[in-house]
């Protein structure tokens, strides 16, 4: 998954605001209460087995980044060459590496790295995206034309590309310090991620804005600000959660593939990009597999994890699919 | 119908100029010396940074630089890379290698995306189905590099059935590994998007009308749905030649194939941002320009869309 703007694609035809008004006609005649969209999705969620297995993976690598110690008891940083190379076995589960550190460790503790990037990306750019989306969307006129044509230019240049020519230009030195090196990544990412949510969030905005409920509230004379903020952003917000949460698996591959190339991540920062960067040499993939099978194993369930969770809650919000 | 293909050419116009402004500014007019890593590890030679300088006219104010480059740029210059190479020889020597790989995987995505698509979406809920949604999901989450490596060590130092590495030119049988490895990504959403879109359309109208006529199950599907279904497939395909550059990097470095990828990669770890500057522009054009002749196809192909 190099590239997260390809989501777009089959997220974006999907759930457009659909009923603001909840389908209170089929749900009159079950005799039940009227249940809210996000209630009714709820309902649907909790009974499929990839929603709990898409959670259950979530919270255990959240608790991976946030408290890595409870997972091992070893210092990551502590390698002795005397261990290189050594195959999985009493002591280290996963083996060590090329320099004897401690794999299982070292993987442990590089969730940390991939998870902040990734999520602070997908929020950055659902803030961004959002923010102009729906001022876009709601102002219209040329204020539209030009963010729109703007958007159309980081559009143009694919997410890791534009990636790498950004990190290229502002490389992190050794003594760079961790949320400085973590903010250039995620700065790169935004930077080309942002068009992505926009156009979402403008169609969306421009879905919900001729409805009655916002004329009505027009009528009534709210300001343009309450109108934004408590009719059309809450109709017009689903898309871009969904669309994000699938984008953030999006994100910790593209920073994996930034590290994997070297201009990601310094070495300074245990991540499982560099680790299957430094295992993929020919050599050592020959001899030491384990080195390459257990970050790239971790990568793939993270990843795997918010993709699954991002469609299960697309198809649970999706009226076509009911 | 020409009209549109006009007016799509003129839109391009400011999206290229703003995407090659934003790279050239990227590189050029960010602090630091443009000249560090030119001359090795030492700093470079105060006449040489004047020539550079010169060369590249960065003593110019940065909007007459960048009209300067783009005047280049049209005449087919990208300036000279770490060796004294043209970059656009360089790339010369380059392209056809990539080509191919990328032909191997965009063939690679259609065949075998599609025939997935279609048998989940022709089987839906079935065993089938839920085996293509999960296989997709797998391929998904897996980054290209990941896949690379496992592919080098399954199939080529396991199993020994292709070649691990690809020397010189590339032959189609020694990118086969790295086509597939590279194509597998685009591969598994097309076959989502295939499923989806079918499933979709076996419901419509249309459809059922087909079946009311009497006429057979394979003349329903293969006749009057996938025309209709594969048309969003195809401006995928189309569209994820765009992605394929960007993993074109990892894959070609991954497999050591002397193309395009390699090229950008080696530009990146010698820090030479003329080089990489113009390889990344010249990718971000090829990725415009095929985005456009997809959507004039999606016209041709789709006489419901109109564009006059």
């Amino acid at each position: 998954m190099s590239d997260p703007n390809n989501d777009a694609l089959d997220a974006a035809a999907v759930v457009t605001a659909e009923s603001p008004i909840p389908d209170t006609a089929v749900v009159e005649a079950s005799g039940e209460k009227a249940r809210s969209l996000w209630a009714d999705a709820w309902v649907i969620m909790r009974g499929r087995p990839l929603f709990w297995v898409a959670a259950v993976l979530i919270v255990i690598f959240l608790v991976m980044a946030i408290f890595p110690q409870l997972f091992t008891a070893k210092d990551p940083t502590l390698c002795d060459l005397t261990y290189s190379r050594q195959p999985p076995g009493g002591d280290a589960i996963f083996g060590y590496d090329a320099q004897g550190c401690d794999v299982f460790a070292r993987t442990i503790y590089g969730a940390r790295a991939s998870i902040i990037v990734g999520v602070a990306t997908a929020l950055f750019t659902a803030l961004l995206g959002g923010l102009l989306g729906t001022f876009a969307g709601y102002v219209g006129g040329w204020v539209d034309t030009v963010l729109s044509r703007f958007a159309d230019i980081f559009f143009a240049i694919p997410l890791l590309l534009g990636a790498i020519v950004v990190m290229y230009s502002i490389p992190s030195s050794p003594e760079s310090p961790f949320p400085l090196v973590i903010f250039k990544v995620v700065a790169a990412m935004a930077l080309f991620g942002w068009p992505n949510i926009f156009r979402l969030m403008r169609s969306a905005v421009l879905q919900v804005k001729p409805n009655e409920y916002v004329l009505a509230a027009r009528a009534l004379g709210a300001n343009p600000l309450r109108i934004v903020t408590s009719h059309i952003v809450p109709n017009a917000l689903t898309p871009v959660l969904v669309v994000s949460t699938i984008d953030l698996g999006g994100y910790i591959v593209t920073e994996a593939t930034l590290s994997f190339l070297g201009v990601g991540l310094p070495d300074t920062v245990i991540s499982w990009g560099r680790a299957i960067s430094r295992a993929s040499d020919l050599g050592l993939i020959r001899q030491v597999p384990h080195m390459l099978l257990f970050p790239a194993l971790f990568l793939c369930l993270t990843v795997l994890a918010f993709i699954m969770m991002g469609e299960v809650v697309r198809d649970a919000l999706d009226p076509k699919l009911r | 119908m020409g009209k549109y293909v006009v007016r799509r050419l003129l839109q391009i116009i400011p999206t290229l100029i703003g995407a090659t402004l934003l790279i050239y500014y990227l590189n050029f007019a960010m602090p630091g010396d443009p000249t560090a890593g030119r001359c090795g590890d030492r700093q470079c030679p105060p006449t040489y940074v004047e020539w550079f300088n010169h060369e590249y006219n960065l003593d110019k104010p940065f909007l007459v630089q960048y009209v300067l480059y783009l005047g280049k740029l049209l005449r087919g210059d990208l300036g000279t890379d770490y060796y004294g190479n043209t970059v656009v020889h360089e790339l010369a020597t380059r392209y056809p290698t990539t080509i191919k790989l990328a032909l191997i995987a965009v063939l690679f995505e259609a065949v075998i995306g599609l025939a997935a698509g279609i048998w989940a979406g022709m089987r839906q809920g079935k065993f089938i189905d839920t085996l293509v949604t999960i296989t997709t999901l797998i391929l998904i989450s897996m980054p290209v590099f990941v896949m690379g490596g496992l592919a080098q060590l399954v199939f080529g130092i396991k199993l020994k059935w292709l070649p691990v590495t690809v020397g010189g030119q590339g032959s189609f049988y020694e990118l086969l590994m790295p086509g597939l490895v590279l194509g597998a990504l685009s591969l598994a959403y097309a076959a989502r998007l295939t499923r989806t879109s079918l499933v979709e359309n076996l419901r419509a109208d249309y459809v059922r009308t087909a079946k009311a006529k009497g006429l057979s199950g394979f003349r329903t599907v293969a006749i009057h749905t996938l025309r209709n279904s594969l048309l969003p497939v195809i401006t995928y395909i189309g569209g994820s030649i765009g992605a394929m550059m960007g993993g074109a990097i990892v894959t070609e470095r991954i497999f050591n194939i002397n193309g395009i990828g390699s090229f950008i990669w080696r530009s990146i770890s010698q820090r030479d941002g003329v080089a990489l500057v113009g390889s990344i522009t010249c990718l971000v054009l090829v990725y415009l320009v095929v985005n456009l002749i997809v959507d004039v196809l999606y016209s041709v192909l789709d006489p419901r869309i109109s564009h006059e």
